[in-house]
């Protein structure tokens, strides 16, 4: 009977795991190994740099990160004269002055990534209707995450004969109804690596991903650090507690 | 019983004797005899005491740092995930603590149901217990609507709407939900301000539901009630010790989840902001409440839908008054234990269904389920109390717990 119970928990206890994972399911994504994963996941921070060279060239023409602050790219080995360099780049409105004037000044580290349009009205016409989605979240904000985000990119393929694909549209196998506005993004040496890793297309979507999984969760690698002392901690006193629990219990019949 | 008020001296008894904190604590967390053969199952108890704490802490820092505002919100929610120091914990210890807050109730729940706990004398226990729930629940679709990402729009949208089915009152109890004509900024912050109040009224009835268990003291998986001071040992260290064990061993699954699978059982849509123009391909609530979601989707009629929604939880009302049987202890009705284990299937069932479209066989399945949770409840529950004959039950907890010894050392020779 204490079996059956134990078995009935554990059911009980695994069962939700099993609904939300078969829910939030795309069974046609193939998995990779990340270097962020499991529980001693780390970010590689030369792949999650590259990713960011590919942001710069590549996405930030349509996307924005606006979560993020120039000054975070300390985070992932950028020196602050190389963050101040890059936050220069960029053109911020702010204001107004003493004159009561609205001004154009240069980003600084402590502003946050200007976004590509001013606005979502001006991102739809400018991409024909279809609205560009800001990325700092996009691994989070999807099933399957980095996963997704990897098959995504890596699934533009020839559409079937049979399947009109419709103006401006671009066939996909992984999006949701396998037509997306987004043109292929990602080709071979669409950008050229400073550190001299070859710029094929795979090594290319892998370092955007890693990159947008930084932006999406930049307390990961925290998290799993502080996760495993937690862990270690709570198992080792739930032990002792174990231990007292018997000695306290010993004589009861 | 052994510690008496005149034991206290000095400050302690002065302050005793003017406000009996100590005589009190003496009396509820240490001397309280407890029935000596509660197994694990009697631990979730605390253990929902102890996330609710955690819950409202968590809560109240968090509150700190958010803001209830259509246009803020999602964004205040990732200030606290980026910058302010320790939010990505706090938060994740929050949207998690939620779902354990739930599986620990949850567990509670059917512990009460397999060893009928609910019945004479602690009916008012069990109905305090149920109306917890009911205030957990609204708590927790009120929370979850506040981080405005498309899922917390889509399911207010959708859970207020149910009330429109009401004939006549139904629009303007929507509109009065709302705050206006549609899920707007209104609504947000009314949500917030109940989402924050409510935890205190659970706070409240929890308090009420501890005064209503002392009177009779915890039930046990016999059944039977405590005859004699050899049937129960002091809550001090025994269970103490034991509820200090299990908080170890449910910390570890639930940060297990915070800090490697925080996103786990969220849905990664609460990740988009919220948009009234985009509706999400699968509106689906968080998975606590699947099982009702089910009920409400088996119905084909909008109101019979709702109606037997809220039935599924109001009938833990009346179940004191459904199953009438003397025996307490499922391990002593054999057909109860059967119906009772094909009704917590029948829960995982609708669980499951709850998270499926609604179309093609799910649907069939869903009102299968959805009949067997109501006919356990309104059907078999009555007649069993009626017509089951019990297997022998033990005298008295002692005697039970040593012919138990016995009869384990006769079986597992046997076994081998």
């Amino acid at each position: 009977m204490k079996l059956l119970i134990k078995i009935c928990l554990i059911v009980f206890l695994s069962s939700f795991f099993k609904i939300n994972v078969s829910a939030g399911e795309k069974s046609e994504l193939i998995k990779q190994n990340w270097p962020f994963d499991g529980f001693f996941g780390r970010f590689d921070q030369s792949s999650i740099q590259r990713g960011f060279q590919v942001y710069r060239e590549v996405c930030a023409g349509c996307h924005g990160i606006k979560y993020i602050a120039y000054r975070d790219l300390a985070n992932v080995g950028f020196t602050p004269d190389e963050i101040k360099s890059i936050a220069s780049e960029y053109e911020i409105m702010d204001g107004p002055n003493d004159e009561g004037e609205m001004f154009d000044r240069l980003a600084k580290p402590s502003d946050k990534f200007v976004g590509p349009y001013l606005n979502d009205k001006e991102a739809r016409v400018a991409n024909n209707g279809a609205y560009p989605p800001d990325l700092s979240l996009i691994t989070k904000a999807r099933a399957g995450g980095a996963d997704y985000l990897y098959n995504l990119l890596n699934g533009y393929k020839d559409p079937p004969e049979n399947l009109e694909i419709s103006d401006g549209m671009y066939f996909n196998t992984i999006y949701p109804g396998n037509q997306i506005a987004m043109p292929m993004p990602i080709v071979d040496e669409i950008v050229e690596y400073e550190d001299e890793t070859p710029a094929t297309q795979d090594q290319i979507i892998r370092d955007v991903t890693s990159f947008l999984v930084w932006t999406a969760e930049p307390e990961l690698e925290e998290r799993k650090v502080l996760g495993i002392r937690v862990l270690i901690f709570l198992i080792i006193i739930t032990l002792m507690l174990l231990a007292v629990k018997r000695k306290v219990w010993k004589d009861v019949e | 019983m052994s510690t008496e008020k005149n034991e206290l001296k000095g400050v302690t008894g002065w302050i005793d004797k003017r406000l009996p904190v100590f005589t009190f604590i003496n009396h509820n967390l240490r001397d309280y005899p407890t029935p000596k053969n509660l197994s694990y199952f009697w631990n979730f108890g605390s253990l929902a005491g102890v996330t609710l704490v955690i819950m409202i802490v968590t809560g109240i820092l968090l509150a700190m740092q958010y803001t209830a505002n259509a246009d803020l919100a999602f964004d205040s929610v990732e200030r606290i995930m980026r910058d302010v120091n320790n939010g990505w914990l706090l938060r994740y210890i929050h949207m998690n603590g939620a779902s354990m807050f739930f599986i620990v109730v949850y567990i509670h729940i059917f512990r009460g149901l397999y060893y009928g706990s609910f019945k004479a004398p602690r009916e008012i226990l069990w109905i305090l217990g149920v109306l917890i729930l009911l205030l957990m629940m609204a708590t927790a679709f009120m929370g979850y609507v506040l981080p405005w990402g498309q899922m917390s729009f889509w399911g207010a949208t959708v859970i207020t709407n149910l009330f429109s089915a009401f004939p006549v009152i139904g629009d303007y109890i929507v509109t009065f939900l709302w705050g206006g004509f549609s899920v707007d900024n209104p609504t947000l912050t009314r949500f917030f301000v109940l989402h924050y109040l409510m935890p205190f009224l659970i706070v409240g009835v929890v308090a009420l539901h501890i005064v209503a268990l002392h009177q009779f003291g915890s039930n046990n998986p016999l059944g039977i009630d405590v005859k004699s001071e050899g049937d129960t040992i002091p809550f001090h260290p025994y269970y103490t010790v034991k509820d200090y064990f299990g908080l170890g061993v449910f910390l570890i699954i639930f940060f297990g989840l915070v800090f490697f699978a925080p996103n786990f059982l969220g849905h990664p849509d609460n990740y988009i902001p919220a948009d009234p123009l985009v509706t999400p391909a699968h509106i689906v609530p968080e998975w606590y409440f699947l099982p009702f979601y089910a009920i409400l989707r088996a119905v084909p009629d909008k109101l019979m839908g709702v109606i037997l929604m809220f039935a599924a939880v109001m009938v833990l009302f009346v179940l004191p008054w459904l199953d009438t049987h003397k025996t307490r202890s499922a391990q002593f009705r054999p057909y109860y234990k059967q119906f009772f284990w094909l009704f917590f299937i029948d829960c995982l069932i609708l669980g499951w269904v709850g998270s499926m479209p609604a179309e093609g066989i799910y649907v069939l399945i869903s009102r299968i389920a959805t009949g067997y949770y109501f006919l356990f409840f309104l059907v078999i529950l009555p007649i069993l109390s009626r017509y089951e004959n019990t297997r022998t039950i033990p005298t008295s907890i002692a005697a039970s717990v040593l012919s138990d010894k016995f009869v384990n050392e006769k079986t597992s020779t046997e076994n081998i």
